[in-house]
């Protein structure tokens, strides 16, 4: 059978040129895109001379593979766009504490507590608006005052995003399950238009399909980038709440890591000045090493209204953040 | 002459024509299906089974837990919104893939290659760039707005999902009733012309009885497509099964949700199979004369005017709307200073992963259609179905399980083509059996009878007799398994070899930042990719 010789030639061949990956080689999976973190992954290779392989998925289906996986994981260092996801790696005992004199060059609020993963860049939660149809003084100082009936089918949330889960996470934290609960049906009784992410949500309401919507800050930046006249704007909370917490892209080493040593050098160079310049500037998040400006059109880090909250225990409500999402009838 | 005929005497299937009483061949003949072909059956079949039984054992093992999520209310409601869905989006497909199916092949409408190549076109685009491309095109800033004038409302919840999906699947039906036309001999069809009866009768009475292996292979397709989607669904924010699904693996570390909503999924799914195994009945579908070329039927000019404008809808709705918005995107993208250009690697990795695993899907089809053709019984019919619900899964639930098993038992396997190439063609293994069923649904065994009786064995009989006679609806299967290989994402992501790129990796990373110039030209360079192994397809006329 011809073919069937063939195919089997065919994916041999396939293998033998795929199969790679030597053991000085470090494996990084990355739940941020290629089209933001490539020129980093380069810079790096070029500066200290490690080969480095990339994985590139969603941060949820980065922690996802890393469960199943478990001890077994190819991984040395995991790379996620939010707290929660790496949380839950961490929570899984999967990661392996960092060198202390790495967890130093970040203020603490943006790291595990217990060490095991680091702050890299911040994302505010924000509220992107139509400045068409709406001002910064039409909208509520805290998110609770987006369940006012005034709102009504105006206001887009992701409920199946893990920046949403996220902050779901940090309002039980902060306000309890029953205030949560309650605010999520608030939303549904508003009809809150349900988009799958953030990026959906900015495109609507730049659009002009959507008043407003809950997303991260830095998505309108992009979008303005490619679009300098669409009608938008972001609107930061003026209260300490959940709503504007300014929530980490974390990275951490896995326990399992072959080559830790390496895995160490590469956060350090994402938490090296040329990086959180080039979180700065080229993906408008905003550097959380402190010295190196953000954005000129964002307020600064430090005016923003920050609620006291353990960035670590949000993944351990992360269940629940989802059962309250459901049991809400948001999803 | 046999045309079609009822396997038993009391068969519930059309009887049309004149028929003489047929069993099924293995009963005729009273042979067993060698055991090879079986051992080729199972071995095929293993790594869809794997996903499936890791999720009952997650369900099995999770105690109360999953019966709370099985009675829950809003699960109920999803699976019924889902329900909804897919049979609007498959009635839709069905009605349009036949009558384009047909015109391009059976009437004289003017420019009839060109219609053929494009009608199916919308199935390269992936169903969530189709979605995004309608989102932009729509709404009070949308280009139809812009270009028109027209205040255009936004398009999303359902009409919008059933408009993405029923334009990304019709092409299913289109492609395995062409296959089909192409294959039927025309004869009955001309005798009942001759005697009297109108096109519209010949149509509804010989034609389409005849095309229902066609028409059901491709509905069970367009069907558990819909049912597994994400991307289209979620962008439309219509709330469907897979939404569920989806955000249980975002935002829990605990699977047994999603793993109960999956099997959940799995039900919907074999219900889906068995009422599409019930409406073909036990007819057969083969004539034992060669097949003749169809003639071109002369449409009036009234009939003429319709058949161009519903083919041209179609066409500006899937190909041109879409292509409009993409161009639009580069243009917006590369006029700001944005810098766009093509991702050869990713163009690679496109064309090699998809093209191994049509092949693999091809060769792996072959061994699983004469079982369950040929050799029916209870252990085929199980092998059919566990093929079709793998199709109606959502890949990140196949493609978890099959990491999970992967990292602990594969080795240096893990994270290699070889692994994804058999996933991707476990999970489209349907749509290459279900176009070469259709086929061999077709092909008289009297044939196959012949070669066993003149000395040849059962395996020198498959090769120079069946395989060769099932050629075209191996083909187009095996063409539909590399369309929406190109296409995929979730399993890619997480299977795919560390540094390989697809180009539905590349749109999705760069839309998901919102670089949309570069994500649209990634998207074009799919359309084009595709579009040629779609122009062979559809333009090759079948050897006679």
């Amino acid at each position: 059978m011809r073919r069937f010789a063939l195919i089997a030639i065919a994916i041999a061949l396939a293998v033998s040129a795929c199969s790679g990956g030597s053991d000085d080689t470090l494996t990084v999976y990355s739940g941020r895109s290629e089209d933001l973190i490539a020129p980093l992954i380069e810079q790096f290779k070029d500066e200290t001379g490690i080969d480095v392989a990339v994985r590139y998925g969603g941060s949820a289906e980065i922690a996802a593979t890393l469960l199943e996986e478990g001890a077994n994981s190819p991984a040395d260092v995991v790379f996620t766009q939010d707290p929660a996801s790496i949380g839950t790696v961490a929570l899984a005992d999967l990661l392996a504490p960092l060198p202390d004199d790495v967890l130093g060059i970040v203020p603490e609020r943006f790291s595990d507590t217990d060490g095991r993963w680091v702050g890299v860049s911040g994302r505010a939660r924000t509220v992107v608006y139509d400045t068409a149809l709406l001002s910064a003084d039409d909208l509520p100082a805290t998110e609770d005052g987006l369940t006012d009936p005034i709102w009504e089918s105006d206001v887009g949330i992701a409920p199946t995003n893990g920046s949403f889960l996220a902050f779901v996470a940090a309002k039980i934290l902060l306000d309890g399950e029953a205030a949560t609960l309650a605010w999520l049906e608030g939303m549904a009784a508003n009809n809150a238009p349900a988009y799958p992410n953030n990026s959906s949500i900015v495109s609507a309401v730049a659009d002009e399909q959507l008043p407003s919507g809950m997303v991260n800050h830095y998505y309108l930046l992009r979008r303005l980038a490619e679009e300098p006249d669409a009608t938008a704007a972001n609107y930061f909370f003026a209260e300490p709440t959940a709503g504007s917490l300014v929530m980490p892209a974390g990275a951490g080493i896995l326990a399992t890591s072959a080559n830790p040593e390496a895995g160490a050098a590469f956060i350090e160079f994402l938490l090296s000045e040329s990086a959180q310049s080039y979180f700065a500037t080229q993906t408008f998040e905003y550097p959380l090493v402190p010295g190196i400006p953000a954005d000129p059109r964002l307020p600064p880090i430090e005016s923003i209204p920050t609620p006291d909250i353990d960035l670590s225990e949000l993944a351990s409500f992360l269940d629940l953040a989802t059962d309250l999402v459901i049991e809400a009838g948001l999803l | 002459m046999t045309v079609t005929a009822p396997w038993e005497p009391e068969g519930r299937g059309p009887v049309v024509g004149v028929t003489e009483p047929a069993r099924p061949p293995s009963e005729r003949t009273g042979r067993s299906a060698p055991w090879w072909l079986w051992v080729a059956g199972v071995v095929v079949v293993l790594p869809l089974v794997l996903p499936l039984v890791s999720l009952f054992g997650r369900v099995l093992g999770s105690s109360g837990a999953a019966a709370d999520i099985l009675f829950d209310a809003r699960t109920a409601e999803l699976a019924l919104r889902s329900m909804v869905l897919t049979v609007l989006v498959s009635a839709t497909a069905v009605g349009v893939g036949v009558a384009a199916a047909w015109l391009v092949t059976s009437t004289d409408i003017p420019g009839r290659k060109t219609w053929g190549v494009l009608a199916p076109l919308p199935l390269v685009i992936p169903s969530y760039v189709l979605a995004l491309a309608f989102l932009a095109a729509s709404g009070p800033r949308g280009t139809l707005a812009t270009l028109t004038g027209w205040d255009v409302p936004v398009l999303n919840g359902l009409p919008g999902a059933w408009l993405a999906l029923a334009l990304s699947t019709y092409p299913f039906v289109y492609l395995m009733v062409m296959a089909a036309l192409r294959r039927l001999d025309p004869a009955l069809e001309d005798a009942a012309r001759g005697l009297g009866a109108s096109r519209w009768r010949v149509f509804w009475t010989v034609t389409i009885p005849q095309l229902r292996p066609a028409i059901g292979a491709g509905a069970l397709l367009v069907a558990l497509y819909t049912l597994s989607d994400f991307g289209a669904v979620s962008l439309m924010r219509f709330a469907a099964f897979t939404s569920a699904i989806y955000a249980q693996y975002a935002g829990r570390i605990d699977r047994t949700p999603a793993a109960v909503l999956s099997v959940l999924l799995i039900v919907i799914a074999l219900v889906i199979i068995w009422a599409e195994g019930r409406t073909r009945g036990r007819a057969v579908y083969f004539s034992n004369r060669p097949a003749r070329a169809r003639t071109a039927q002369a449409l009036s000019t009234w009939e003429r005017v319709f058949a161009l404008g519903f083919l041209g809808t179609l066409v500006t709705l899937g190909v041109v709307i879409p292509v409009i918005v993409l161009v639009g995107w580069v243009w917006r993208g590369a006029s700001v200073g944005e810098k766009v250009s093509i991702d050869w690697g990713a163009v690679g990795g496109s064309l090699l992963g998809s093209s191994l695993a049509a092949l693999l899907a091809m060769a792996a089809a072959i061994p699983v259609v004469v079982l369950m053709v040929r050799y029916q019984s209870r252990a085929s019919a199980w092998l059919e179905r566990a093929v079709f619900v793998t199709f109606s899964l959502p890949h990140i639930t196949v493609a978890l399980a099959v990491v999970f098993f992967a990292v602990r038992y594969l080795g240096p396997l893990y994270q290699s083509l070889t692994v994804l190439v058999v996933v991707y063609a476990s999970i489209f293994l349907a749509q290459a059996t279900g176009s070469a069923k259709a086929s061999l649904l077709q092909v008289d065994p009297s044939v196959e009878e012949a070669s066993r009786s003149l000395g040849k064995g059962p395996l020198q009989t498959l090769r120079s007799v069946t395989v060769p006679l099932i050629r075209p609806g191996l083909l187009a299967g095996g063409a539909l398994v590399f369309l929406t290989t190109m296409k995929e994402l979730p399993a890619t992501l997480l299977l795919r070899p560390t540094g390989f790129d697809t180009l539905a990796v590349r749109i999705w990373s760069a839309a998901d930042e919102l670089f949309y110039a570069r994500a649209a030209a990634s998207a074009l360079v799919l359309l084009v990719l595709s579009a040629v192994p779609l122009y062979f397809l559809v333009l090759k006329e079948p050897s006679r």
